[in-house]
């Protein structure tokens, strides 16, 4: 039988002795200044010209992706939409950080992340419209995407449910011995959910190999973060649950990229989770159901533009003489108009087939899933002038 | 291969060392299984011969506790996660409904969740409302899970070897009543299929659906409807999602009388189920309104004396049944079915606690 002490590590004081809030100082990295020079007193992480050009494209991209589809959606094109915003440096350096064999668990707001994995403009319109050659077959919300083949979770709407899916999925790359870990990123409002206080502590208590990543954007849809916690952050959680943390500035690419570096080498060397705030700040709306100027003030936002993560990243690009801005605007420009085409494009592809409605309900569709499905084909044989996009796609 | 006459509990586990010794990829999880008690004995062993990598114990949250199996199963893992109180897992209910009865739908067939989450339910003295719900019509009523209740030694191994390599999310309910049963159980493997019921005893004028506990007091009533000239067809349904309707649909031919017999409360339980696709698909054969015996609607008290008759047994079946019937001289039959000292314990032999 074990003889335990959980006091072992306790000391004695013979007075009370408060611990407070903030008697823990938990600074924010920061390696590129708001004007874009590295900080004397900082480490700028080995990037090749390459693979720095590719985050900073990739966070282009992300924004015309962003300010086409919002268009699209108030066009009544798309069912709903929800843009990154000022968000686009958290995801893309941190995804940039990765190896494509590391498993990435998101939330909503991390196309900038799967964006950098290669998810093509094709496939992110795909998905929007739910078309048949979506592979997750028009049963997502937009927005909600997956890639089996680019190591991508499907999305969950109901907030946090991924964060002890990812420390499980994590305990299994562990098993298996794969040299991967799993990214999981979520808000600092997910964070309140019972599903982050469970997954962190039990991740830190299996030893798996899962990078945390939170988005402090200051706003859970309109509830601000100071109504949302009253302690640190979210890194003074994790202190809390015994994992390692490193507070970031989130619109600084290069800080997010040497956090995450950093975070995957202890995950994979030491088999523990990290925890990673990254401080930003979301310049979009929720989503294109909601409406930010009932609930914060122009100024607030004109001082997070200025701190804008692709402005930056482009000043240190240009003082490093990597980036051809005069080539770029012609790229941006491309961008655009491959999102306008393939938008038009893909907004011609047919749904799924009707059969598609009960398959993968079960591993073998159930006899009264096909009872069902043949009484819905029949009613809408007999009425097919009411179902113009599904009447002809009956075999 | 040989039978023997094993418990419900160590047929179960018998079927953990079983799935645990053919498949690496097996894992037993969950609050106290490798605690001294073992979960009623179904988990015993399981840590000396799998380690503690596969077999460990979980921090107190059950919603994430559920997260971290569906991220391994996710991961090509078949996790069993087992938790003693169906009604505190009930914190876990947004993963279960949301991700694991769902992901494989919303992932369009690329990744599944083949997740086994053994349950115990049960009733008992001094359990009460939040220690003794039988909330399988829950369970089954989201599609994309499979719910699976035996009520014999022999299929509670069958039935969870079934349930481990079914590639589904499958809710296996054990009846705490259940665990201290015997019965003879096949020696080694045992192939068995999720979703077909049993005819455990023939007969021509009533057919009694049970499920779990209910099992045991319907095949006492049958013995005793038999005394009295009324011959029960017993089938045990034993997978509650999907439901096998071809078995009680034959039988309900054949009888034309259906009574179901459920632990859950009545109302939209899963003899409600039974009852509405009788009187949907075969009420020409009918000879008498299908009927059903459930919980009354109302908490389980903890108060011993405020149990008395809160859960239906067998003397409540031959009573229905014989009304069902015709049959009117019920006192004999009645009289011959041996009423226990105690009214909510499992039996004389039973010193608690649960």
């Amino acid at each position: 039988m074990k003889t335990r002490n959980h006091l072992s590590h306790v000391g004695i004081a013979h007075e009370v002795n408060i611990i407070s809030n903030g008697l823990i100082d938990i600074p924010m990295l920061q390696i590129l200044s708001q004007d874009g020079v590295v900080h004397k007193e900082a480490v700028e992480p080995e990037l090749d010209q390459e693979t720095a050009l590719k985050m900073y494209t990739t966070m282009q991209f992300t924004r015309v992706l962003d300010e086409r589809m919002v268009a699209a959606q108030r066009q009544g094109r798309i069912s709903f939409y929800l843009a990154s915003t000022g968000e686009e440096g958290a995801t893309v350096a941190s995804a940039a950080a990765l190896e494509p064999q590391d498993m990435i668990m998101s939330q909503y707001r991390e196309q900038g992340s799967l964006a950098y994995r290669g998810y093509s403009t094709e496939q992110f319109m795909n998905q929007m419209f739910s078309n048949e050659k979506e592979p997750n077959k028009g049963r997502q919300m937009p927005i909600h995407y997956g890639a089996k083949e680019l190591n991508f979770m499907t999305i969950s709407s109901p907030l946090g449910t991924q964060i002890p899916q990812a420390a499980g999925y994590a305990y299994g790359q562990k098993m298996a011995g794969e040299p991967a870990v799993t990214i999981c990123y979520f808000g600092e409002g997910a964070a309140s959910e019972g599903d982050f206080h469970a997954g962190v502590n039990m991740a830190a208590v299996l030893n798996c190999p899962v990078i945390f990543f939170c988005r402090n954007n200051g706003y859970a849809i309109s509830t601000p973060a100071e109504e949302q916690f009253a302690g640190d952050g979210i890194a003074s959680r994790g202190i809390g649950y015994g994992v390692k943390t490193i507070r970031v500035d989130g619109n600084d690419v290069l800080g997010v990229y040497a956090a995450t570096q950093k975070a995957r080498e202890i995950a994979l060397a030491e088999n523990c989770p990290v925890l990673i705030e990254a401080m930003t700040y979301r310049l979009a709306a929720h989503s294109t159901s909601d409406d930010p100027t009932g609930y914060r003030s122009k100024e607030e936002e004109a001082k997070w533009q200025e701190r804008d993560p692709i402005a930056r990243m482009a000043k240190w690009l240009v003082s490093k003489g990597w980036l051809d801005e005069d080539a770029n605007k012609k790229e941006v420009e491309q961008m655009r108009q491959e999102v306008l085409q393939e938008l038009k494009r893909v907004e011609q592809v047919p749904i799924c087939k009707i059969d598609e409605l009960v398959t993968d309900v079960y591993a073998e569709v159930p006899p009264i899933l096909q009872k069902q499905l043949s009484e819905l084909k029949a009613h809408i044989k007999k009425y097919p002038e009411a179902y113009p996009k599904t009447a002809g796609r009956i075999d | 291969m040989g039978e023997r006459s094993l418990t419900f509990a160590q047929a179960i586990n018998e079927a953990m060392h079983l799935a645990m010794e053919k498949d690496p990829e097996v894992l037993c999880y969950g609050l106290g299984v490798d605690d001294p008690k073992r979960i009623f004995g179904t988990t015993k062993g399981l840590q000396e011969a799998f380690g503690e990598e596969r077999v460990f114990d979980m921090p107190t949250s059950e919603n994430g506790m559920l997260g971290i199996g569906i991220g391994a199963a996710l991961n090509d893992m078949k996790p069993v996660m087992v938790h003693q109180r169906l009604d505190f897992f009930l914190l876990a209910m947004d993963q279960l409904v949301n991700a694991a009865a769902k992901w494989f739908y919303m992932f369009g067939g690329q990744r599944s969740v083949p997740i086994t989450i053994r349950l115990m339910l049960g009733r008992g003295w001094g359990q009460g409302p939040t220690h003794s719900q039988n909330l399988q019509a829950w369970f089954a009523h989201i599609p994309g899970l499979k719910v699976v209740m035996p009520a014999t030694a022999a299929d509670a191994k069958g039935l969870l070897l079934a349930s481990i390599f079914d590639p589904n999310p499958v809710v296996f309910l054990e009846h705490r009543w259940l665990h201290h049963q015997e019965g003879n159980v096949p020696a080694g493997w045992q192939d068995d299929v999720l979703g077909k019921a049993k005819v455990l005893r023939t007969g021509t004028d009533i057919t009694l659906v049970a499920i779990s506990y209910q099992v045991v007091e319907a095949l006492r009533a049958a013995e005793v409807l038999q005394s009295v000239g009324i011959s029960a067809e017993v089938i045990d349904l034993r997978t509650v999602q999907p439901i096998d309707w071809a078995t009680i649909e034959a039988s309900i031919a054949k009888t034309g009388r259906v009574l179901a017999l459920d632990t859950g409360a009545l109302t939209c339980s899963v003899s409600a189920e039974i009852v509405a696709r009788s009187a949907e698909k075969q009420f020409s054969l009918l000879k008498t309104a299908p009927a059903r015996i459930a919980m009354p609607d109302f908490p389980e008290p903890t108060s011993y004396g405020l149990t008395k008759s809160f859960h239906p047994d067998a003397r409540n079946i031959v009573t229905q049944a014989c009304k069902m019937c015709c049959v009117t001289e019920i006192e004999k039959a009645l009289n011959s079915l041996t009423v226990p000292e105690h009214h909510d314990v499992p039996g004389e032999w039973f010193k608690g606690p649960f």
